[in-house]
């Protein structure tokens, strides 16, 4: 007797639900052997890991604001990945939209230009999709491999960030120190939430998952994309260009990305710095497959996601060493990714019939 | 102003920054080969890092260093086998994870042995080679690893084109379905890779804390398991081009230093560059031939396997 | 399990607003925010030596905890007020990049302490400190004049800082051995020590004698060690390099640190702005290595001396720069404004500033 998955036809309500609280109940048991194990009191360290980062309306908002670049650019990914268009460079997109977004605040620096945050996004938008559109036209001219590309651009936004950073969008008044100046006022994201740092960029995550959703379930190049990814000789039977597949997932994630790279900079951090992302291009990665490349699962992935990049500082707080969060972390993810297994697949006893098959 | 005993260093240099390259690399490739993507090699070098320096700083065998390290990095690339082949995750998200999962547990194991100093392996004098006129002192300058790996490249160059092994791997990877109905086992073939790219990742990771800078430091990798990923792509799955990348690579990156040493003002940023744009560079050139491309990339590369009964 | 409960319910009323002030016979709770891993050596490695200080230095009377690789980024803001929050009544920020943040969140904490390093944004309730690191760098220098005819420079990058000391070694050793000369490699990093070995390992090929380093692994060492060099260190690496190590400067944050904490536990403590070196033990240089004979060390040891009692400036006239434009007229001294704003390489270093 052996132990098989069956693909569901339709993903079980129960384990939908139920997989992640599997996964979580299963970390947090590891967990609470790994802090005992280093002897620390567990409970205090599960508590700062997942309760004290949001038992305030600051941590709240605070649970919000990293969220927020998490969401939008895993809502991007979703839909090229349901298109087996695999963009892994989002984290250089992002750094693109903070270069271009700075660089417009930094031009319009105390010119008493109001609204100019619009502006600030516009551009991280433009720039981050004119980064996507690097690798987008690689693949589509030239046949390389977008993953690659992708990739490599990450390497050189941070090398072009840091030259910038390092000359010509240094603070003039700042020692010489690699960073810009501050953005004026009008640069600066207004806030949503006074007296936190939650901005009103976070208007944009609703908007982008309705906007996601409708493109996915209601448009035709949705349905393209879709079909694109799950049978690509039917799409290509039925006319659907590649290319456009390509240029559509890749500038929309690369206008996203680069948003958030222009608000990141515009709002919490409120100038130029050498390093603007704390790895948020590739944990979205992770986002979009833990949200099933489903909107609202990823909304839900990302401050999933967010609690645990939070909560892995806070603990540091109580003398857990970084390595223990990250170790943590890990687990994390691998036990989030692997129970989702029960939400597509059941699993079933089977005897030697079904062995003979196998071969 | 670049004499031959500077060229000799500069291709001594390259070479040793070549070959964590080219051991990670050949691992992924095998891995791909077989239809998976693995981006995790990041986390696996870092777990083969600290287990090959805690062996050869305990043992001073490095011998045992490496297939303890190979050994550590084959383990850990079985989470992301059960992962990807058992619970049908994305390779994607499976890679990353692995990536995040290894800087963390190797962070955690190694705070034992950060901050101990070790003696790395030394280069060996190859006969006859070393006798040669000019170049002959490069081969005094060179560890047996760098050797090791190439001999490695050609076996599984070898493997991979003339055995029934790599064939059969091949035709896992080119469409696993077929392999299947033919009456392979996907699911073990495709362990068997990630297991052999895991145990080169970890080999790789090996030579960086035993070699190249014989200690133990958390993320010491700084990104190199990266580079390999990208390295198989360049090399559009071919072990040799592979090489050649690796050297590439890391000819680029040691002559933007000598360059710098000898007076180039460029920005050091721009020149930081250098290595990822030369790299799609070439991958462009490459590519541009849709035909020779699409020969080499694994048919099933990234699919997800699901052996229908 | 009694106190462990306790820790959590206490734990839980701190997070929801409801404790009171703290009690005074509790331990002074002081919080270190760093922007890379401690690792083994190397900056944030040098802070944790003087976080370790001040742990021995007070006992119970504080509690000590830190948050590594805050670099940048949204994060920086959130670890300070998450510490400020938490009733930590004394904050470091130990890289530049954390010096807005903790402006900002020193804003809405009057109460309590805030101490930035590297930085120049100053508050009533947020100190700014600093080492004079060249002091050192000036004095490795000199060792390394004397002990060879060329340094090679690992240099992450082109920021004041580290000019200052590239541009310090190479007045420290000119003092001793006129014709030295200097050769600097930038990898554009402060951490990854398979770069640092390769550019260490270059500038050996290139022919320099003995190397210095920005960067924060003992990868330098390394080399120099393998290759029979020397090597003056960032933080004594003395073990990685039995032969190859001379000295190395050396930050000492802990006394600094420990003044400080002693100011808030009597509650003298106010705002400052603190630039010292090796007159007030924030830079020292690590034992000499076997192989430095005793007029070298002589010679340094006076030279050191002369810097404590302000005798001596390492940057003092006449400082020309590399393409001959003097910075400092003859018997004058430097003003610190253009020592933080160092933008040039001293004659005597080869290539130019990227």
């Amino acid at each position: 007797m052996r132990l098989r998955l069956v693909p569901r036809l339709k993903p079980s309500p129960v384990a939908l639900y139920g997989a992640p609280v599997l996964a979580i109940a299963l970390t947090v048991t590891f967990g609470f052997f790994l802090f005992l194990g280093i002897g620390r009191d567990p409970w205090a360290a599960l508590y700062a890991y997942f309760i004290a980062p949001v038992n305030s309306a600051f941590g709240l908002s605070e649970w919000l604001l990293a969220a927020l670049p998490l969401a939008l650019i895993g809502l991007g990914l979703a839909v090229g990945f349901r298109a087996n268009i695999w963009n892994i460079g989002a984290e250089g997109q992002l750094v693109l939209g903070a270069i271009g977004g700075g660089a417009v605040a930094l031009a319009l620096w105390r010119e008493d230009v109001p609204g100019t945050f619009v502006l600030v996004c516009v551009a991280g938008a433009l720039a981050g999709m004119a980064w996507a559109a690097i690798p987008a036209l690689l693949r589509t001219k030239f046949n390389a491999n977008e993953i690659l590309t992708s990739l490599m651009l990450i390497y050189v936004a941070d090398q072009l960030l840091g030259w910038l950073v390092h000359g010509a969008l240094r603070n003039p008044q700042g020692f010489g120190f690699p960073e810009s100046r501050l953005f004026s006022p009008e640069a600066v994201m207004p806030l949503l939430w006074p007296g936190t740092r939650l901005h009103i960029g976070w208007l944009a995550l609703p908007v982008a998952a309705l906007a996601v959703w409708f493109l996915m379930n209601h448009m035709v190049a949705g349905f393209r994309l879709r079909v694109g990814g799950d049978a690509a000789n039917a799409a290509t039977y039925a006319g659907f260009s590649r290319s456009r597949m390509v240029w559509l997932s890749f500038l929309l994630t690369g206008g996203l990305a680069g948003l958030v790279g222009a608000m990141e900079v515009a709002g919490p951090v409120g100038q130029l710095l050498p390093k603007i992302s704390p790895g948020y291009g590739f944990a979205a990665i992770i986002v979009a497959f833990l949200g099933r490349l489903n909107p609202v699962g990823v909304v839900l992935a990302a401050h999933l996601l967010a609690l645990i990049l939070i909560g892995g500082e806070n603990v540091q707080m109580l003398g857990v060493p970084v390595a223990v969060a990250q170790l943590f972390q890990g687990v994390l993810l691998v036990t989030l990714l692997a129970s989702d297994v029960l939400v597509r697949y059941r699993v079933v006893r089977v005897g030697r019939l079904g062995e003979r098959a196998r071969g | 102003m670049i004499d031959s005993a500077l060229m000799i260093a500069i291709l001594v240099s390259a070479m040793r920054t070549a070959t964590p390259l080219i051991l990670a690399a050949l691992g992924e490739l095998v891995v791909e080969k077989a239809g998976c993507v693995n981006l995790g090699v990041e986390g696996m070098m870092l777990v083969g890092a600290v287990t090959g320096f805690a062996v050869g700083l305990t043992t001073g065998n490095f011998a045992l260093a490496f297939m303890v390290g190979a050994l550590a990095g084959a383990g850990f690339s079985l989470i992301y086998g059960v992962l990807v082949l058992v619970f049908q995750v994305n390779q994607y998200a499976a890679g990353l994870a692995l990536t995040i999962l290894g800087g963390g547990a190797s962070a955690f194991w190694g705070q034992t042995w950060q901050g101990r100093n070790m003696r790395g392996l030394q280069p060996v004098e190859l006969p006859v080679l070393s006798e040669l006129p000019v170049i002959g002192v490069m081969f005094t300058r060179l560890d047996v690893v760098v050797y090791m790996a190439l001999a490695a490249t050609v076996i599984v160059g070898l493997i991979l084109t003339r055995t029934r092994v790599g064939l059969i791997l091949r035709a896992v990877g080119e469409n696993h379905d077929s392999a299947h109905a033919l009456g392979f086992s996907v699911v073990k073939v495709r362990f068997a890779a990630i297991a052999f790219g895991g145990a080169f990742a970890g080999m790789g990771g090996a030579y960086l804390s035993c070699v190249m800078t014989p200690l133990w430091i958390e993320g010491m990798t700084a990104g190199r398991g990266w580079i390999a990923v990208a390295l198989v792509v360049f090399a559009t799955w071919k072990p040799a081009r592979l090489v050649l990348g690796a050297w590439l690579f890391g000819l680029v990156s040691v002559m933007q230093i000598h360059g710098q040493g000898l007076g180039l003002a460029v920005p050091s940023h721009v020149l930081a560059m250098l290595p990822y744009l030369v790299t799609i560079l070439v991958l462009v050139l490459i590519s541009r031939d849709a035909t020779r491309i699409r020969l080499n990339a694994p048919g099933c590369l990234g699919k997800p396997f699901r052996p229908t009964a | 399990m009694t106190p462990r409960r306790t820790s959590i319910f206490l734990a839980a009323a701190l997070g929801l607003g409801l404790a009171g002030p703290a009690a005074a016979d509790d331990p002074l709770k002081i919080g270190f925010v760093y922007s890379s891993l401690i690792g083994d050596a190397g900056w944030t490695f040098q802070h944790d030596l003087g976080r370790l200080m001040l742990e021995e230095e007070f006992g119970d009377r504080v509690e000590t905890a830190y948050v590594e690789s805050i670099d940048g980024g949204a994060d920086a803001e959130r670890v300070i007020r998450q510490f400020a929050s938490q009733d930590f009544g004394l904050i470091f920020g130990t890289s530049f990049n954390h010096m807005n943040p903790m402006a900002r969140v020193a804003a809405q904490f009057p109460d309590i302490a805030f101490e930035h390093a590297t930085g120049y944004t100053q508050d009533t309730n947020l100190a700014i400190y600093h080492t004079r690191a060249y002091e050192s760098r000036y004095l490795v220098g000199m060792v390394a004049g004397l002990m060879g005819d060329s340094l090679g420079v690992v240099a992450s990058y082109p920021i004041p800082e580290v000019l200052r000391g590239i541009n310090a070694m190479t007045l420290g050793a000119r003092s001793v051995n006129p014709d030295f000369t200097t050769r600097v490699v930038w990898i554009s990093s402060w951490f990854d020590p398979g770069l640092e070995r390769t550019a260490a390992d270059a500038l050996l090929d290139q022919g320099v004698d003995v190397l210095a380093h920005f960067t924060d692994s003992p990868a330098v060492v390394q080399a120099a060690e393998d290759r029979e060099k020397y090597v003056v260190a960032l933080g004594d690496m003395a073990q990685y390099g039995e032969n190859a190590h001379l000295t190395a400067l050396v930050y000492n944050w802990g006394p600094y640190y420990v003044e400080r904490a002693r100011m808030v536990l009597d509650g003298t403590w106010e705002t400052a702005n603190t630039w010292e070196g090796i007159s007030a033990d924030m830079m020292t240089i690590a034992p000499y290595n076997d192989s430095v004979p005793q007029d070298v060390r002589d010679a340094v040891d006076a030279k050191m001396e002369e810097i404590r009692s302000g005798a001596f400036h390492p940057f003092q006239g006449p400082l020309v720069a590399q393409d001959g434009t003097e910075k400092v007229a003859d018997g004058e001294l430097p003003d610190d404004g253009m020592l933080l704003s160092m933008d040039f390489y001293v004659e005597g270093v080869e290539g130019s500033l990227p």
